[in-house]
């Protein structure tokens, strides 16, 4: 089977794209497909008309390729892909409209505020931050609503530190959330179909956050998967992470991560596009279920070939 | 393009990954990968007007007289060109390095001159035959980024001395020393880029380039100078280089053909005093046996043509120019908050913004407008820099040099705005004040603040 591998892009996760893309395409070959690199640029719909693939697999991260707009595209070219479709990526990669989804589903997600920088520039929201700080309370997370990996993504431990991470936030989008610190365990959860895979803990190794540097380098991160959880804490984690997966009308495969907190899981986001690459949390989640990653890429190839069946 | 299959075995499986992770050594706990590098592969793109870089503008090369000397290589030396050389390179490049130090008043003994695969291999070598794990190795702040990943992967702790105007401040550097005897322990070496320093453009004044020197002696201690830049002068009298002050005893000299003539054809050089170019040769043949024989014959060729001065004048007058247009860009496009240097050489500005604005997020911001530059923590081992930036004005033409400034300033305009919006008040700077900063002579450098800030 001809697969077009779409990866790269403009977005700030283009390097990590590149891995999980050039992963797959040897999982592919060896999978005895025909794998077409596509480095998405702007010759993307030139090159998917000439290659004619019978089905388009996406590893391509942050804007462009995970908000919707590659998915729409692949939809009007009436080529299937992989992945939750257009409304689903676009929610999952706004962090703010994910929250509110969630919470309209009673899936348990921190408190949090959004805003975007006209709130500020034009609004007098600065005003009202002082409100919304003692809501939240301190120590509190201030993220841009679209992006991944972390980047962006700054703690303020107290109320001086919040307009800087802010500036930092929006340097990476319009639209930034302050969210509720949870301190707990970080938990992500690979669902696949509808099924859940085996719970991922990340313990960062050097007890720092699971930020960007530690996801991607081997050795930094610990991870355990199956998690250490008791039968309880492992039901209440996979159901909250199916319950998100719904909630967000995701399909094909996506990664829910999580918190595990004193008062139980909570959703912090959705991945709808989750990286592949040889550090990625969904590769070993399956791994651990018995899934090789060629199993992997074949069932996730095999959803996306169903759905596109389904809606035609 | 089709690619070639099976390129590579993927790492698929979990087991796979714990196994490399058992089997790394120690020192590659130290050399990390970053969000920075991910950031910087951007860069690459065609449409972004990159002043991150440190490249030369190899494009005014006469392409005719790099073909007639290939050509004449072919013809009359193509055995000898494709074969192994010696590891200390041949006598006829050693000539021409010899030149090119005595444009700068220098005359090492032939014998004490090894060449490199570039200046960067010069610096391996002098870390690989002087450094133990937990060594001390104190170099400037900010420091060449690209030192910073040597001195670590041999596992030194690397101290950082605060540099100003005139480079690194020796009463800074003395104190340091003065900490280390508390301590009982000795810095391997000083590593400095004295002349217009890579990050900063500083240079190193005559005053405090004799007083190192006297420290040097005085404590028996090494002090390694990279010098990539001592050619590139665009206006005013050279300093002397440390390797001349001293003689060449206790400082060792890394000088590279990169930045004067191509950094493609991989060619530097490092002089040390015999004993340690003795293990010096050592390193180099287990690192790679020899420099490329062929670049070396290319470069004897060039030299034979006898205009590798009028070259040099050339890149100093293109770069000059660009120099000009970028601090006038400076000038019209960053807020009055900011500083930066104007330096009289080299290839780099160092520009510091209000101390709320992290110019690595910035550089996130930037790209989103197809700009970019090295952010400054890049320079620093301890995370320090992040309100700074380097720029480089040698990469790209005049109008591309305008227009990046242009970009960059607009979204520090923005983010002043959004912090001015969000603290309900105009942002300052608030040590120095603004009567110190934009002129070049009243310049109190942004590095000033971080050493407040430190330890």
């Amino acid at each position: 089977m001809k697969v077009a591998v779409l990866k790269g892009g403009k977005s700030l996760e283009r390097g990590v794209s590149l891995r999980s893309g050039a992963r797959v395409e040897d999982a592919l070959a060896r999978l005895g497909h025909d794998a077409v690199p596509l480095d998405a640029g702007a010759d993307l719909v030139e090159r998917l008309l000439a290659d004619t693939p019978e089905v388009a697999f996406i590893a391509m991260h942050g804007p462009g390729g995970e908000d919707g707009t590659t998915q729409e595209l692949l939809e009007i070219l009436g080529i299937p892909f992989t992945g939750p479709g257009v409304a689903a990526c676009a929610v999952c990669t706004d962090k703010s409209l994910a929250k509110h989804a969630l919470k309209a589903a009673g899936v348990p997600t921190p408190a949090w505020f959004a805003f975007n920088q006209t709130a500020f520039r034009e609004l007098g929201a600065a005003e009202a931050l002082g409100g919304l700080e003692q809501r939240l309370g301190f120590p509190l997370v201030v993220k841009p609503s679209r992006g991944g990996s972390a980047l962006g993504v700054r703690f303020a431990a107290a109320e001086p530190e919040v307009p800087e991470a802010l500036v930092a936030a929006f340097s990476y989008d319009d639209r930034v959330v302050l969210e509720r610190y949870v301190d707990g365990r970080e938990l992500a959860v690979g669902v696949i179909g509808s099924e859940a895979l085996p719970i991922v803990e990340a313990i960062p190794a050097d007890g720092d956050r699971y930020d960007f540097e530690a996801r991607y380098e081997i050795g930094r991160t610990r991870f355990e998967c199956p998690a250490n959880l008791d039968e309880a804490e492992r039901v209440e984690v996979t159901e909250a992470a199916l319950a998100a997966y719904r909630a967000l009308g995701c399909s094909g495969f996506a990664r829910v991560d999580l918190i595990l907190g004193a008062d139980g899981p909570q959703v912090l986001e959705v991945n709808a596009v989750p990286g592949l690459t040889d550090t990625s949390l969904l590769p070993q989640a399956a791994e651990a279920a018995g899934l090789s990653f060629e199993g992997l890429v074949d069932r996730i190839l095999e959803l996306a070939l169903e759905a596109s069946g389904a809606s035609a | 393009m089709p690619e070639p299959p099976h390129r590579r075995r993927a790492h698929t499986r979990t087991q796979d990954l714990e196994r490399y992770a058992g089997l790394f050594a120690e020192r590659t706990g130290v050399m990390r990968s970053s969000a920075m590098r991910d950031l910087m592969a951007i860069t690459a793109r065609p449409e972004v007007i990159s002043l991150a870089g440190g490249l030369p503008d190899t494009s005014t090369f006469p392409p005719k007289s790099f073909a007639a000397q290939m050509t004449r290589i072919a013809q009359e030396s193509a055995a000898e060109a494709l074969q192994y050389g010696p590891t200390e390179g041949f006598e006829e490049t050693v000539d021409c390095i010899l030149q090119v130090m005595g444009a700068e008043g220098m005359l090492p003994d032939p014998q004490d001159v090894i060449v490199t695969t570039g200046g960067q291999q010069a610096i391996d070598l002098v870390a690989k035959t002087l450094v133990d794990p937990g060594d001390v190795v104190i170099c400037e702040a900010p420091t060449y980024p690209g030192a910073v990943p040597v001195f670590c992967s041999y596992q030194a702790e690397v101290v950082q001395v605060e540099c100003d105007q005139d480079g690194m401040r020796i009463e800074d550097l003395e104190e340091v020393l003065g900490e280390l005897d508390a301590e009982g322990r000795r810095p391997k070496f000083v590593y400095s880029v004295p002349t217009f320093q890579n990050p900063a453009g500083v240079t190193m004044s005559l005053d405090r380039r004799r007083r190192l020197i006297e420290l040097a002696r005085s404590r028996e201690m090494l002090v390694v100078e990279d010098n990539p830049y001592g050619l590139l002068r665009y206006e005013g009298e050279a300093l002397e280089p440390l390797y001349k002050l001293d003689g060449g005893d206790y400082v060792l000299y890394l000088g590279t053909f990169s930045k004067i003539l191509s950094p493609g054809i991989r060619l530097g050089w490092l002089c040390a005093p015999p004993p340690v170019m003795e293990k010096v040769v050592l390193g180099k043949q287990a690192a790679d046996l020899c420099t490329s024989t062929l670049t070396q014959y290319f470069v004897r060729e060039y030299f034979a043509e006898g205009r590798w001065r009028e070259y040099i004048e050339s890149l100093a007058e293109l770069y000059r120019h660009r120099r000009d247009v970028m601090v006038a860009a400076l000038r019209e496009f960053f807020p009055a908050e900011a500083a930066w240097t104007e330096p009289g050489g080299g290839l780099f500005i160092w520009a510091t913004l209000p101390d709320f604005i992290d110019t690595g997020d910035l550089l996130a911001r930037a790209l989103r407008d197809d700009v970019a530059f090295v952010p400054g923590q890049a320079a620093y081992v301890d995370g320090r820099g992040r309100n700074s930036m380097r720029l480089n004005f040698s990469g790209v033409g005049e109008d591309e040099i305008r227009e990046g400034i242009s970009r960059i300033g607009k979204v520090i305009a923005e983010q002043m705005d959004l912090y001015g919006a969000l603290t309900r008040e105009h942002p300052h700077m608030p040590a120095g004040g603004a009567e110190d900063m934009g002129g070049i002579d009243s310049l109190v450098l942004p590095f000033k603040k971080a050493a407040e800030g430190g330890p």
